[in-house]
């Protein structure tokens, strides 16, 4: 199934901003930053269709993930 | 800390300088500080602008001293841009030179009859207040520039600019940061204008021939902050998120939750957000031989701040702040970077917020005057402020003066003061705290984005009104207390998460008085300041029908979550239960 990935801040370092991802049916979020190599434990805010998420949320055809590391601001 | 001074500039025969101990005020400093004053000492029902309110300068508990963190000035005062009792803080030198000078509090009382402009100067062998006529109509940039050719670079300067001196309730109090730049402002509510009011221009703060603040356990307290260091780099926000991108780091984390107000509230989401982003910001600044990573004040860990050059490689402002982009940015529908570092830097030397300026154009261009995105535009309307024309002075009065006098019905305010760059229809927490803030709308008094979207401190979800009362109660007693204290509220991300921080700041406290502090101590601190605000608001005439949003979060909803600020007024009364 083609999910939309986004990454931000330090993910992207040798990654990319955005791309168009191919994904077994069945995939969770975990599954995606495991394909990306971002360590669980780095993930702070992680969204699908611009709601929250976690780790094991099961991704449908067409979604768009989006994922940061913790992050803080104001 | 052991001296509070009162400056009478109304005195027969010219200003009068008192200098006593702290009395009633003892071991306060900060909000506690400034808020405990206004409370006791200004009539609720004075007009802001008038002789009887007081401007309260006051350096946090732990400034002046070697602690990390502890820059942080608050000046407090009954505002005129809301009416309720006001304390705006600001990072740069003035705090830590404050303090180590002995003064918990600097009080600006009274008024002068004349138009003379004053200057103070403050260093130890006292308090000089001086007519200088010479600094009228000056912006804070060449008026800085100016006093530095007269009292040197080794000196922390608190300026007003042509806001200020024109009494607009947008003005701002300037604080040099280290390199004496005039970027760090108490911002919020109209500070500038009392400033104005008192015909101060300037103050001028030397801490030569005097030392830092010792601790009474000195000790405990160098060991209390090597461990309140390690946990703020330690922790991925303020040890690598901040200093790296700085606060604009938030502008795709927003957007992506479709809480980014865009054209004036108007949708969550701006097509042009990448564009203006930290991570973009952060690229170019580096780029151009700026910075990504800047301090406001010496002995800052965090560095959240940078500097932002032009593409020939000059400085034009410090790294605009995340507030500020959104301001002037996707709230007005503006996807230029130097366009929106422009209008930051202009905001800087005029002095006034820029939040509320942001917001104030957003406002001007839907009621038409110019158009959405229009850059240039929003530079020539910044222009006219700077220039106290008819139409400046109506937008330096803000958003809900401008709302008002061009007929515009959508004007994002509570309490008269511009609501910040959160949407409280898609993060319901951040609304309760714009509601309820003794200081109108300001995201600062109660951050509920740390955990409605930040996922730091706790998980609550944003589209929900479940838990956010208890949360903005929890985050507005927790804020008054670190207010108090000098600390940098950024240091907020790492004590929520890491409890041996937050012991480490405990620690902190309790070792520079010799005394022990608990939580349970810090909740009290807090809950008093909160008390002693909420008591003069009542008193100058605001009641529970005060604390709502404006009515069109109730009934318009915003993509793309569609909904409406759905807590219930009787939740919000609920707020300050104690
Ligand atoms: S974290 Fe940022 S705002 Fe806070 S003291 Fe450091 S530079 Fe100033």
């Amino acid at each position: 199934m083609i999910i939309t990935v986004k990454l931000f801040a330090s993910f992207r370092a040798g990654r990319f901003d955005i791309e168009t991802r191919d994904y077994p049916e069945g995939s969770t979020v975990a599954d995606v930053a495991d394909s990306l190599s971002l360590p669980q434990s780095e993930l702070g805010i992680m969204m699908i269709n611009n709601r929250h998420v976690k780790l094991d949320r099961l991704l449908v055809e067409g979604d768009t993930l989006a994922l940061f590391p913790l992050l803080g601001g104001g | 800390m052991d001296k509070i001074a009162r400056i009478d500039m109304g005195a027969a025969g010219g200003p009068k300088v008192t200098v006593s101990g702290l009395g009633d005020y003892a071991g306060l400093g900060g909000r506690a500080m400034t808020s405990l004053i206004v409370a006791a000492e200004v009539p609720p029902l004075a007009h802001a602008l008038g002789a009887e309110n007081k401007l309260v300068i006051s350096p946090g508990m732990l400034s002046g001293t070697v602690g990390s963190m502890t820059g942080r000035l608050s000046v407090g005062c009954k505002s005129p841009l809301t009416g309720t009792i006001k304390e705006s803080n600001a990072g740069g030198q003035a705090a830590q030179v404050l303090a180590r000078l002995g003064y918990a509090a600097v009080i600006l009382e009274g008024k002068p009859a004349g138009d003379d402009l004053y200057k103070i100067v403050i260093n130890k062998d006292g308090i000089n207040v001086i007519v200088d006529n010479s600094l009228k109509l000056l912006d804070n940039y060449p008026l800085v520039a100016k006093l530095r050719t007269e009292y040197g670079d080794k000196v922390a300067y608190m300026t007003i600019g042509t806001a200020g001196e024109r009494k607009m309730l947008s003005a701002s109090i300037a604080c040099t940061d280290p390199e004496l730049r005039p970027t760090r402002h108490c911002g919020r509510g109209g500070v500038g204008a009392v400033m104005g009011a008192k015909r101060v221009k300037a103050i001028i703060i030397d801490d030569a021939g005097v030392t830092m603040r010792p601790a009474k356990n000195i000790e405990g307290y160098r060991d209390a902050n090597r461990k309140f260091v390690e946990g703020l780099r330690k922790h991925p926000v303020t040890g690598e998120g901040l200093p790296a991108y700085g606060t604009n780091v938030l502008t795709n984390v927003l957007n992506e939750a479709g809480g980014y107000p865009t054209n004036n509230f108007k949708t969550g989401q701006f097509a042009g957000s990448s564009k203006i982003s930290g991570e973009a910001q952060a690229e170019l600044e580096v780029k151009r031989g700026g910075s990504a990573t800047h301090g406001c004040h010496r002995g800052c860990v965090i560095q959240c701040s940078g500097i932002y050059n032009d593409k020939d490689g000059n400085y034009v402002t410090k790294q605009p702040e995340y507030e500020t982009v959104w301001s002037h940015g996707g709230h007005c529908g503006i996807d230029d970077l130097d366009t929106i570092a422009r209008l930051d830097y202009m905001d800087d030397n005029i002095g006034v917020d820029t939040i509320e300026m942001g917001v104030t154009i957003g406002v001007a261009m839907d009621a038409g005057i110019i158009e959405f995105g229009d850059r240039a535009g929003a530079i020539r309307l910044l222009e006219e402020v700077g220039k106290g024309t008819p139409l400046g002075c109506i937008l330096g009065a803000g958003a809900a003066v401008t709302g008002k006098v061009f007929g515009v019905e959508r004007v994002p305010v509570v309490k008269d003061q511009a609501l910040p760059a959160y949407d409280p229809r898609a993060i319901q927490g951040i609304g309760v705290t714009y509601a309820t803030s003794t200081q109108g709308a300001d995201h600062t008094m109660g951050y509920a984005i740390a955990t409605n979207i930040l996922k730091v401190g706790g998980d609550v979800d944003p589209l929900k009104t479940e838990g956010q009362i208890e949360l903005s109660r929890n985050l507005q007693i927790a804020t008054a207390a670190i207010d108090s204290t000098g600390m940098c509220l950024f240091i907020a991300f790492a004590i929520l998460d890491q409890p041996e921080t937050f012991q480490a700041l405990l620690d902190m406290l309790g070792s520079f008085h010799g005394i022990t502090m608990t939580g349970d101590d810090v909740v009290a601190l807090g809950k008093r300041v909160l008390s002693a605000e909420r008591d003069f608001n009542k008193r100058a005439g605001f009641t529970k029908y005060h604390d709502r949003l404006p009515r069109f979060f109730y009934d318009e909803p915003v993509a793309p979550h569609n909904l409406t600020f759905m807590m219930k007024d009787e939740e919000l009364d609920d707020l300050f239960n104690w």
